[in-house]
């Protein structure tokens, strides 16, 4: 009984902690849609009055139009070759029984244990070797690699979530390896294989690390922000900037979120 | 009778077709060796040259390690940058250590939107999360106009803003939902009947949790601690935002041989330097796992 008491004793303080984390994860953040719609060029208490001014200005500006059509294209390639590069690494990791596969899938996961400044210098070094330079072609690389090891992680786990029976029920009944592939694992994974897709937009989309050495004339999003930063006139309409931001990111990654949970759900609820 | 059937047609996974399997390795296998193996390699190899101003620079020379080595300006930044790393590290994994047993073992019905609610913060922009630390902190800022508010100052301090502690205290907040989720993974994999073996065995709240749930969440801790420690070690972007020119560090370094300065095989023996650091602590950090963790 008391041992119970004090069970839930722990959980209510521990409830406690945990809100008080989410204050400290969420306040600082939070400031930036706040003072977005301050009636001042400076960030301090107490608030101007409200106003849409920030982002009005946000609405009429060509160098910000290019750069998020820039990041946007950017994610969109990149997300495509690392979820395609996520899903054969470690289908192959999996099923594909070769020493290879696995020193492959190894690799894949290595950038974890890099810091983005060599990722970035040692792409920057390998383009300018292969004639590539500094460019979007460039940026699309580095953010194939830098979302790589998230995207094998996710299709990994969702690929072992799946009885393996039914792959060789498949093989058995004579399909090919390639129509398994396609006409089996991959509808079985689909949620996987949006969530990891998106996941790794977000990622290519807010990276700055990396792009900050590859990007050549066309800047992205987050490079922009970059050179506004410097100027405190700029520094409201940044900040509307990124509450945009932050809104179609909150969408994107809670849209990945339920797809997740989704997919686990359908596996559960085909058990082998 | 199923036996007989499995013995007369080749096991699937004997039969993948060569063409199908080369395919398949083929994406990974380009971004792996060529992107990560070979572009690493090429750092590597950038280090043993003298910089000319050419892209491969001329020569082969240790001349760049022995100036890492002998001018003390690259120790202390390296210095700095490991106390700060590893400050970081102690700060987000101490702070996330009841965040994840509360998920693991009291969350209950919420536990999903907890852990949605504790990793959406890390999928908005790390730019802007760095820079609202720079509103908090800055002489004009929301920590000095509260102070003034609440009248316990007169006039704002720059006290707060490009100092190492804002480095810190920015960097633990942008990390922090990194090291929740490992954590949080291994306490979640700790069989219960464990947990019910220690307090029938009679021992109380605190020495199951000392003696049982902690050992067996040492690698989740471990791998935490290194998710946190890798990307903050190199980070460029915080020190040159929040931090001043008190608190260079060695990514800073790294960054400016590669801009301003202009010796890109001094930069790429740096980066060596780093990531022989960092291979050092996953050593440690692989030997404490093997000597903590998986008691299993």
């Amino acid at each position: 009984m008391s041992a119970r008491a004090d069970t839930n004793n722990d959980g209510r303080w521990l409830g406690l902690y945990v809100l008080g984390y989410l204050v400290f994860l969420y306040l600082p953040v939070l400031l930036i849609p706040l003072f977005s719609f301050n009636n001042s060029i400076q960030a301090a208490f107490p608030l101007q009055g409200f106003t849409l001014e920030w982002y009005r200005t946000l609405y009429g500006s060509p160098a910000l139009s290019g750069a998020l059509a820039n990041s946007l294209v950017i994610g969109v390639i990149a997300a495509s070759g690392a979820t395609l590069c996520g899903i054969t690494v470690s289908y192959m990791d999996l099923y594909g029984r070769s020493p290879l596969a696995a020193t492959i899938s190894a690799i894949a996961r290595l950038p974890i244990l890099i810091p983005g400044v060599i990722v970035g210098i040692s792409l920057l070094i390998l383009v300018n070797l292969i004639g590539l330079g500094p460019s979007r072609v460039s940026i699309v690389l580095g953010h194939i690699l830098v979302a790589l090891p998230t995207t094998v992680v996710v299709m990994r786990s969702r690929f072992a979530a799946i009885p393996k029976t039914i792959r060789e029920a498949a093989l058995d009944l004579g399909a090919s390896d390639w129509t398994t592939f396609r006409r089996v694992m991959l509808p079985l994974s689909a949620p996987a294989v949006l969530s990891a897709f998106m996941l790794s937009f977000l990622i290519s989309f807010d990276e700055f690390i990396v792009v900050f050495f590859l990007a050549g004339t066309e800047p992205t999003l987050p490079l922009y922000i970059w050179s506004q930063l410097r100027f405190p006139r700029s520094l409201p309409t940044v900040m509307a900037l990124g509450t945009v931001i932050l809104a179609v990111s909150f969408i994107i990654a809670g849209t990945a979120e339920v797809l997740r949970h989704r997919g686990l759900g359908t596996a559960r609820r085909n058990p082998a | 009778m199923s036996s007989t059937i499995a013995a007369a047609r080749p096991s699937p996974e004997t039969r993948i077709s060569p063409v199908f399997r080369f395919a398949m390795l083929l994406p990974g296998g380009l971004v792996t060796f060529f992107l990560i193996l070979f572009a690493l390699g090429l750092v590597v190899f950038l280090a043993f040259r003298g910089n000319d101003g050419s892209l491969l620079g001329v020569g082969l020379t240790s001349r760049n390690f022995v100036t890492v080595a002998t001018d003390p300006l690259y120790w202390t930044v390296t210095l700095r940058s490991l106390v700060i790393a590893g400050l970081v590290t102690l700060a987000t994994v101490v702070t996330a250590y009841p965040v994840a047993y509360y998920l693991a073992f009291h969350a209950g019905r919420r536990r999903n939107l907890l852990l949605f609610l504790v990793t959406l913060p890390f999928w908005t922009s790390y730019l802007l999360r760095v820079f609202a630390w720079k509103i908090v902190l800055a002489y004009n800022g929301v920590l000095n106009s509260a102070f003034i508010e609440t009248g316990l100052w007169s006039e704002p301090t720059l006290a707060f803003l490009n100092t190492p502690a804002a480095v810190v205290v920015t960097l633990a907040h942008a990390y922090a939902p990194f090291a929740i989720l490992p954590i949080y993974v291994a306490l979640d994999t700790i069989p219960k009947s464990l947990l019910e073996a220690a307090s029938d065995l009679g021992a109380r709240p605190f020495t199951s949790f000392r003696r049982v749930v902690l050992p067996n969440s040492m690698p989740g801790v471990l791998a935490a601690a290194l998710v946190v420690f890798v990307p903050t070690v190199g980070d460029y972007v915080t020190p040159a935002m929040v931090g001043g020119p008190a608190s260079t560090m060695i990514g800073t370094l790294i960054q400016s041989q590669f801009g301003k300065a202009n010796d890109w095989p001094f930069g790429a023996a740096l980066s060596v330097c780093v990531m022989l650091v960092i291979l050092c602590v996953v050593l440690v950090a692989r030997g404490a796992d093997r000597r903590f963790g998986s008691r299993t």
